[in-house]
């Protein structure tokens, strides 16, 4: 189930291990990203593309303005 | 709530190819001159005299940015008016993930001094100025 969090509990999640997607296009990913987070840009984001994520983790998606 | 932006705009690490780029947040100064929006403009005017950048922001209480009200304005204006009656609503802002370089020369192709810095929420972060904006890419 997906849900908006706020700015201290995306802290909270990496601090406890969770996955981070940066769904923004690759150029922009290159330039600046969260640490740590993978590239899966929004418009490629499908099955295939997030295979190697862990189901049993949280995973916590971005773009440029919203969490 | 907002993503990369809000992150950035919060001071918090980045990696890639442009994390350590200046950007207008860590550029911006936090020293302008605020009121709020029922405050008369006479005392914000003797405030806003001897500060560098010739106007005061409006902001809410706690520092959402409503308006601007220049120094030229206010010379014009009764004092007893309120920064309300006379500020200039919703100015433009930039972001503090703004790269410090691309902000220097979109101020100096329209031939501005300064930038106001907010959160993508409309809080204020400060003001920046394309001296600074310059030197930080020097």
């Amino acid at each position: 189930m997906a849900i908006r969090i706020e700015l201290p509990e995306l802290q909270r999640l990496i601090a406890a291990g969770a996955q981070v997607v940066d769904a923004l296009p690759q150029p922009e990913y290159r330039e600046t990203h969260i640490p740590g987070a993978i590239n899966v840009p929004i418009k490629s984001l499908d099955a295939d593309t997030t295979a190697g994520l862990d189901r049993a983790r949280a995973v916590v998606v971005y773009c440029h303005d919203y969490l | 709530m907002p993503g990369k932006a809000d992150w950035r705009a919060h001071g918090l690490p980045v990696e890639g190819e442009h994390a350590d780029l200046p950007t207008a947040g860590g550029v911006a100064r936090d020293d302008v001159v605020t009121c709020r929006l029922d405050d008369p403009v006479g005392p914000i005017a003797e405030r806003v005299a001897p500060s560098p950048y010739g106007f005061a922001l409006v902001t809410t209480a706690d520092g959402i940015l409503l308006g601007r009200l220049r120094a030229s304005v206010m010379r014009d204006a009764p004092a007893e008016a309120t920064a309300e009656a006379i500020m200039e609503p919703g100015p433009t802002t930039v972001r503090a993930d703004t790269l410090a370089a691309d902000l220097a020369q979109r101020l100096t192709e329209r031939d501005l001094k300064t930038a106001i810095v907010t959160t993508p929420e409309g809080r204020l972060i400060g003001v920046v100025t394309r001296t600074d904006l310059e030197a930080s890419t020097a």
